[in-house]
């Protein structure tokens, strides 16, 4: 590549001076561009060291990372048209969810095998086998969004659901009775709504519009089982 | 895009009759829709009405027999082999499932409907969908017969999840194919006319549970009566759709097989919706119930 490019003025400088110097002159003084195309991933790279991982505090790699999440959770709340949920994509948001959902499903009591409730696995895998099989199928049905992606998105959009759950919690403390059904059903639908409207305001655009039914319907599944299992939670 | 697949099939029309089992015909209708899969799928809603009605003419089974041909166009270790299985728009999954919950007496819902482009969506989908409406509602009517008990406490029984799932993605995958199994076996015997595929056969067995999400939805009335007028409606609704599709299959057998093969498929079908309401709508839960309330218990049992 370098070679071909100082080709052109090759013959004239190499005629006067001994063939070795000149082309270690040329490669220096003529080549700027090339050399310059040459340093951009050089100097790019070299501000990633400044800003590494390695010489910097815990403390500050901790907060840059929750502040992506948390910033990633605003974006949930206030669904608009926004690529940051999909291009720079984690699973930290929806482990902490998913993780946070499931430990709050947990009932206090000893005997949790007799009284049906869903276990900590089993929310564990259908939140997981869940995301995994509603992304295999939008990519199936030929959707353009990549795998972690999808998962993010449906991951991080759990949240509204997670705040449901924490809402049930507080209101389960007072008396039990129609009113505080009603009550832990009108957040949970109001939730449920929320999460279906953040998640098809990401993932709806990367499907053809004739299929964009087939792709929401198994979101819509997804959160309307965790939405009863969230709604259904008896201490 | 239609025009030029008419075109083709005219130019095997006359033949195919005679070179029905020709391979060098097959070969070359494997190559021509081969080049342009992406235009297949999707044609506007108009002329695909057309290729419904051109496709119940009496020839339509060497037509379908070619369509089947551009499945097999990829390997199948790789992702868009298995994309050709959810190879389907929005208005042909409302259809298929229009066709499996108005059975129109004489016609085929393979032939119909499916038409050698079955897909997994339909079925997979309805089978998740029925696992949790039936996990969901038994568990509400459950509620609603002890509704008003002081000493009920309430719970989700989740468990029940996992049984439905096991019970219906079991029926949905494991019958289709000993039925496929059991097809091919009379089709080396004797020659039938109609022959389907496996996913043909699964296409057919997924999108023929549908009704019985809406059934499983008002099976929450705690109401005998009416639980079993709409089971019976669901049977015969599904029933007649599994019937017709696999009486042509079965036709040209010994008068005596084929009345047993659909009289197998209505008897498993009939099993499946009696044993999900036995098991998951009158089972009450008597070991999470103190002994106090046996004698409400029953007259629940008994309304």
């Amino acid at each position: 590549m370098a070679e071909a490019a100082e080709s052109p003025g090759d013959p004239v400088t190499a005629s006067s001076r001994p063939l070795f110097a000149g082309l270690s002159d040329i490669s220096i003084s003529q080549d700027i561009p090339v050399e310059g195309e040459i340093t951009i991933p050089m100097r790019s790279r070299i501000r990633e060291f400044d800003s590494s991982t390695l010489n910097e505090s815990v403390q500050n790699t901790v907060m840059r990372d929750l502040k992506a999440v948390g910033k990633k959770f605003m974006h949930v709340l206030y669904p608009r048209k926004s690529n940051t949920l999909l291009r720079d994509w984690d699973l930290w948001g929806p482990l902490i969810l998913c993780v946070t959902l499931a430990l709050m499903l947990q009932r206090g009591s000893v005997d949790s095998e007799k009284d049906g409730g869903p276990q900590f696995a089993e929310v564990f895998v259908i939140v997981w086998f869940g995301a995994v099989t509603i992304t295999l199928n939008s990519k199936l049905l030929g959707g353009n969004i990549s795998f972690f992606q999808s998962l993010c998105v449906l991951g991080y959009c759990i949240l509204p659901l997670t705040v449901a759950m924490l809402v049930c919690r507080l209101v389960l403390l007072a008396e039990p009775g129609p009113i505080n059904f009603m009550v832990r059903l009108f957040v949970v639908i109001v939730m449920f709504a929320w999460s279906i409207v953040a998640s098809t305001a990401f993932l709806a655009d990367s499907q053809p519009p004739n299929r964009k039914a087939l792709a929401v319907y198994p979101v819509f599944l997804f959160y309307f089982v965790i939405s009863w299992m969230i709604l259904t939670f008896t201490p | 895009m239609a025009a030029v697949d008419d075109l083709q099939f005219e130019e095997f029309g006359d033949v195919a009759a005679s070179l029905a089992a020709n391979p060098d015909a097959t070969m070359v209708s494997i190559e021509d829709p081969g080049e342009t899969p992406k235009h297949q799928p999707g044609p506007p809603r108009g002329s695909g009405r057309e290729e419904d009605d051109e496709l119940l003419g009496n020839d339509d089974s060497d037509k379908t027999e070619l369509l089947a041909g551009q499945k097999k166009s990829s390997p199948f270790w790789t992702f868009e082999y298995y994309q050709t299985f959810f190879d389907v728009d929005t208005y042909q999954v409302f259809d298929r499932i229009k066709g499996s919950l108005l059975p129109i007496p004489g016609k085929n819902f393979v032939r119909l409907y499916v038409r050698s482009n079955p897909d997994l969506y339909g079925p997979f989908w309805i089978c998740a969908t029925l696992v949790f409406a039936i996990a969901i509602s038994g568990n509400l009517s459950n509620f609603l017969i002890h509704l008003g008990q002081k000493t009920y406490h309430y719970v989700p029984e989740f468990r029940k999840v996992s049984i439905a799932a096991t019970v219906i993605y079991a029926y949905a995958w494991l019958v289709p194919l000993a039925l496929w199994g059991f097809l091919m076996w009379r089709n080396s015997k004797v020659m039938n006319i109609v022959s389907y595929s496996f996913l043909e056969i699964v296409c057919v067995y997924g999108y023929s549970l549908f009704i019985y999400i809406p059934t499983a939805i008002l099976w929450i009335i705690p109401q005998k009566a009416v639980r079993w007028i709409l089971v019976m409606i669901a049977l015969g609704v599904s029933g007649s759709v599994l019937a017709m599709t696999f009486w042509p299959a079965v036709r040209e057998d010994n008068r005596r097989v084929a009345l047993a093969t659909i009289v197998t498929i209505v008897l498993l079908h009939m099993l499946l919706s009696v044993g999900c309401l036995a098991y998951f709508f009158d089972a009450p839960e008597m070991d999470h119930l103190p002994t106090t309330t046996v004698a409400p218990n029953q007259t629940a049992k008994s309304s």
